[in-house]
């Protein structure tokens, strides 16, 4: 026992020794390692030019490479709008490219770089799929994109420096739209989400992809712009699935598709039709027998709060429903008749399918 | 269980000193990045122009006051403004020299002969990634006048950022940060990690945003503004270059040359359409911006090395730049006539608050005789004073002002040791090559290339004596223009430029020790100069001529005379018309 934790604890010991001064050493090679890393890097983007120009959208984006032979990742976005774009490398060659595949849902698109005949085979830099890494708030990264245009010819793209500073979902809008991405994102502090930046890369300080920077977002509810990026964990496959010419669109993800979701059926209560942006999460009928009936909630009833969580529409509340686990209480005030209303159910086991 | 403590114990204290090592890192980098601003943060200035124009930032490169800041910060603030420094005292200062262009200008902070100083750095070795500080007054927000810090990392080098409107406020080779660049921030100083002045701070890609920082800021790398840094001391309006050619890339890549003026020296030389442009100024052309961004960095006039390919032969040229504007161009106008869009550059223009030190007093009293205006010019008070300095040193030479008589200048020809004789006066110029006779009688006809071949040897006699006699006042133009590389090499010399009759001379001096190298005269526009260039000196009597002539035309020599005997006879029908001149 002793014996096991002494060597347990020199080999912890000296492990902390060999980080420490590791770590007396970093400061010189951080700054030489953020140089390396983004001289490492910055081979790898490509400058987009497609369709636009007008009305204030951008003819421009970013993008990088993910194979040898030229496949490159970027945002899908009206830039891609064209039958062939224009893809200037780190180096200066210009190339024609098409569009391998799409996916609207997580805004991204594949690109392949068209050879003529005459061209000998390519043998580019590329970031590796297989090596992506994650970040979490705190990460300091680093943001590559030929952000305003700024970069031409064989001039590299532009690189911001900054921390993510949360990984979450983003409450976000482009124009009127709701943003497509419904997964978790890296909010970063700095400024990487430019006109012509989506598509570029978001890397770790050692130069490790992390994910593609978004198009331009603003925050629904305080109205000003975020910064953020799709983790390559999310889009590594269908890239991957693109290259290969697997890939599937998949239909517009319904959470209610999930089996193992609940939602209001489950416990006996239908909803009004959720027609509008914000249709108000107004009660349509109670299942006979049900737990919602054994409780009391009738039609008509408005449910404004989902175990203390606001429910402002249909939308959030069927939500909210999805953070539910077997054995959970789910309580719902309600408003019926000018009067607020609590009830309990306990959230009943789900048949594994 | 005891021995488990202690292992116990050896893992905290191991632990320890990890943390420790951790934090001594973090507290280096602040300790570094504290010492580097408390450095070079006294050099750091708030501009405010006169009335409630705005204002914007500065840095001060000498001790005498000679600051650095944008041309559009003192663009309306008249020929005095208020600048404060961290030492909360607000200074006057006076503007010396703009580059309308390149949106520089020089202004001087007047009161003390001690000021701090920021060290100039060399941005050509900027790399992307560096650690880079933006100080100035941003939001004009330092009413201590204690400058703001933004800390980033440069995100591009060697940047083109087109013209904001008739060529004016380009800025090319460029140094892009993400350092927050605010309003109020222009013409404040880049500082690389050390602390060194590596560019000026002047605009930013700002778009949907608003006029706030957006993640793109840019400075004029400083190594540009040390080719014009002469040019703007000078007091004058200076102006950028252009090759008198167009370049493109063609379809297999190569910048080629798109269109060329036949009046360019470029075309002189021999550079013609589709010709591949190898290399300018030392740097290989890769690209059209790249050409672009190497011509914006140079001043009108320079003479630069081009190396291009002409079917199949590379050929290495030097080629004096065109100014890329005409001078009306550049002279500020006083007001725009209404309609008339106002150029809207794309860069920081404090707007709000309003400037506190801008009460529209006037000039100050005391600094009032430190600005002179002139066409042409910002401030010809500082002309004046760098014309003076090396017109002083020429007395070195001996006192010339006496022998505005004829002169007669023999020797021999280097090459072949044949007779030389140059005869220089006001009634008529004549020169001997060997048994070649050249006579030009001064009755007014305009010079013409005599000998043939010089370039124009009997004007350039005549002028050089005009100028050792008479020195600025012989002139109708007289001016100091800046300093240059000597044909298109070495040594740096400050130039001086005289006008006669449609001709134009320019003289060279050392720009170390002063010393008189030599001068150009040119006929007439777009035509190669005689130029003329000194080695050695001999002492003749009291005064001192150099020891050998070198004529050239077109780079080329034409001849080379060992002076051996000089006759300088005294001057009276000048001085006479002179007299009558004042009177």
């Amino acid at each position: 026992m002793s014996l096991n934790n002494k060597l347990v604890n020199s080999q912890l010991a000296r492990n902390f020794l060999l980080l420490a001064s590791i770590l007396l050493f970093s400061q010189n090679a951080q700054a030489q390692s953020t140089s390396a890393a983004i001289s490492n890097v910055q081979p790898r983007l490509v400058k987009i030019f497609g369709a636009g120009g007008v009305r204030g959208l951008h003819a421009y984006s970013t993008g990088f490479l993910v194979s040898s032979e030229g496949h490159i990742a970027t945002v899908w976005s009206h830039v891609l709008d064209a039958d062939e774009v224009s893809v200037v490398l780190n180096d200066g060659r210009r190339f024609m490219a098409s569009v391998l595949g799409a996916e609207p849902q997580l805004d991204l698109a594949v690109l392949k770089i068209r050879l003529s005949e005459d061209d000998s085979e390519l043998d580019l830099p590329h970031f590796n799929l297989k090596q992506v890494g994650t970040a979490s708030a705190g990460t300091r990264i680093l943001g590559f994109s030929n952000m305003f245009n700024v970069a031409a010819g064989d001039e590299p793209v532009s690189v911001l420096h900054g921390v993510v500073m949360a990984k979450t979902k983003l409450d976000a809008r482009r124009g009127s739209f709701e943003v497509p991405f419904e997964g978790a994102v890296y909010i970063v502090d700095a400024i990487t989400n430019n006109s012509g930046a989506a598509g570029g890369a978001l890397t770790d300080r050692s130069g490790k992809l992390l994910g593609m920077i978004g198009k331009e977002l603003r925050n629904s509810k305080s109205n000003t712009w975020v910064n953020y990026a799709v983790p390559m964990t999310d889009l590594g496959e269908p890239i991957e699935q693109m290259i290969s010419g697997n890939f599937e669109n998949k239909p517009r993800r319904d959470p209610a598709d999930n089996p193992n979701r609940y939602r209001v059926t489950d416990f006996g209560i239908v909803m009004v039709p959720d027609v509008i942006f914000r249709t108000p999460a107004y009660v349509d009928s109670i299942a006979p027998n049900s737990a919602a009936s054994k409780v009391g909630l009738r039609p008509d009833d408005l449910v404004l709060f989902v175990n203390d969580e606001l429910i402002q529409s249909v939308r959030v509340l069927s939500e909210q429903m999805g953070y539910l686990e077997s054995g959970d209480v789910l309580r719902l005030v309600v408003r019926r008749n000018d009067q607020l209303v609590t009830v309990e159910m306990l959230v009943p086991k789900k048949e594994q399918k | 269980m005891n021995r488990q403590l202690i292992f116990g114990l050896i893992a905290i204290i191991a632990w320890a000193s990890f943390s420790q090592a951790a934090d001594d890192v973090v507290i280096n980098a602040q300790k570094r990045r504290i010492q580097v601003i408390k450095k070079v943060a006294p050099s750091v200035v708030a501009v405010f122009g006169r009335g409630n124009l705005g204002g914007g930032s500065g840095v001060i490169i000498s001790p005498e006051g000679y600051a650095l800041t944008n041309f559009h910060v003192i663009a309306s603030s008249g020929a005095f403004m208020k600048c404060g420094l961290n030492d909360g005292v607000l200074y006057d200062a006076v503007i010396v020299g703009i580059d309308p262009t390149g949106d520089v200008a020089i202004i001087k902070l007047l009161g003390r002969d001690d000021f701090p100083v920021a060290k100039l750095g060399d941005s050509d070795q900027v790399k992307v990634g560096d650690w880079a500080y933006a100080m100035g007054n941003p939001f004009l927000l330092a009413t201590d006048f204690q400058p703001t810090v933004t800390y980033g990392i440069v995100s591009g080098v060697h940047r083109y950022q087109p013209p904001a409107g008739n060529n004016f406020l380009e800025y090319t080779d460029c140094i892009q940060v993400d350092s927050s660049i605010n309003p109020g921030n222009s013409g404040g100083p880049l500082f690389n990690d050390d602390g060194d002045l590596i560019g000026i701070n002047g605009r930013g890609s700002f778009e949907k945003r608003g006029r706030v920082n957006s993640g793109a800021g840019y400075a004029i790398s400083i190594n540009q503004i040390q080719y014009f840094m002469d040019h703007l001391l000078s007091g004058r309006i200076v102006d950028h270059a252009t090759l008198g050619a167009t370049v493109a890339t063609d379809n297999e890549g190569r910048v080629v040359v798109g269109g060329i003026l036949e009046q360019a020296e470029a075309f002189r030389r021999g550079l013609r359409v589709d010709d591949e442009i190898v290399s300018f100024a030392g740097r290989t052309i890769r690209s059209t911006n790249q050409f672009k961004n190497i011509l914006g960095i140079y001043p009108k006039g320079w003479k630069l090395p081009l190396v291009y390919r002409h079917e199949e032969e590379r050929h290495e040229i030097f080629v004096r730049l065109r100014g890329l504007h005409r001078q009306s161009e550049l002279t500020p106008k006083p007001r725009r006539r209404r309609g008339q869009p106002q150029p809207k550059p794309d860069q920081p223009k404090p707007q709000n608050p309003t400037n506190p030190h801008g009460a529209d007093t006037g000039p100050p009293e005391k600094f009032k005789h430190m600005h002179v205006k002139k066409t042409g010019f910002a401030n010809y008070y500082f002309n004046k004073l760098k014309q003076d300095k090396l017109l002083g040193g020429l007395t070195k030479l001996g006192d010339f002002s006496k022998v505005s008589g004829t002169w007669k200048l023999t020797g021999k020809r280097t090459a072949d040791k044949a007779p030389v004789e140059l005869t220089i006066s006001s009634k008529g110029l004549g020169a001997r090559l060997g048994e070649d006779y050249f006579v030009h009688a001064m009755n007014g006809e305009p010079f013409a290339d005599e000998p043939a071949g010089s370039g124009g040897l009997l004007a350039a006699m005549h002028h050089w004596k005009l100028f050792m006699t008479q020195e600025a006042d012989a002139f109708t133009e007289f001016y100091y223009l800046g300093s240059e590389p000597l044909d298109g090499q070495s040594p740096h010399v400050d130039v001086l430029i005289s006008e006669l009759t449609g001709n134009e001379t320019r003289w060279y001096f050392h720009h170390k020790t002063g010393e008189f190298l030599g001068f150009d005269t040119q006929l007439i526009d777009d035509v190669d100069e005689c130029e003329i260039r000194f080695k050695g000196l001999k002492a003749f009597d009291s005064r001192q001529l150099p020891a050998q002539l070198i004529i050239r035309n077109g780079g080329q020599v034409f001849a080379a005379v060992d002076l051996e005997a000089a006759s300088l006879a005294a001057g009276t029908v000048k001085k006479k018309e002179a007299e009558k001149k004042a009177e």
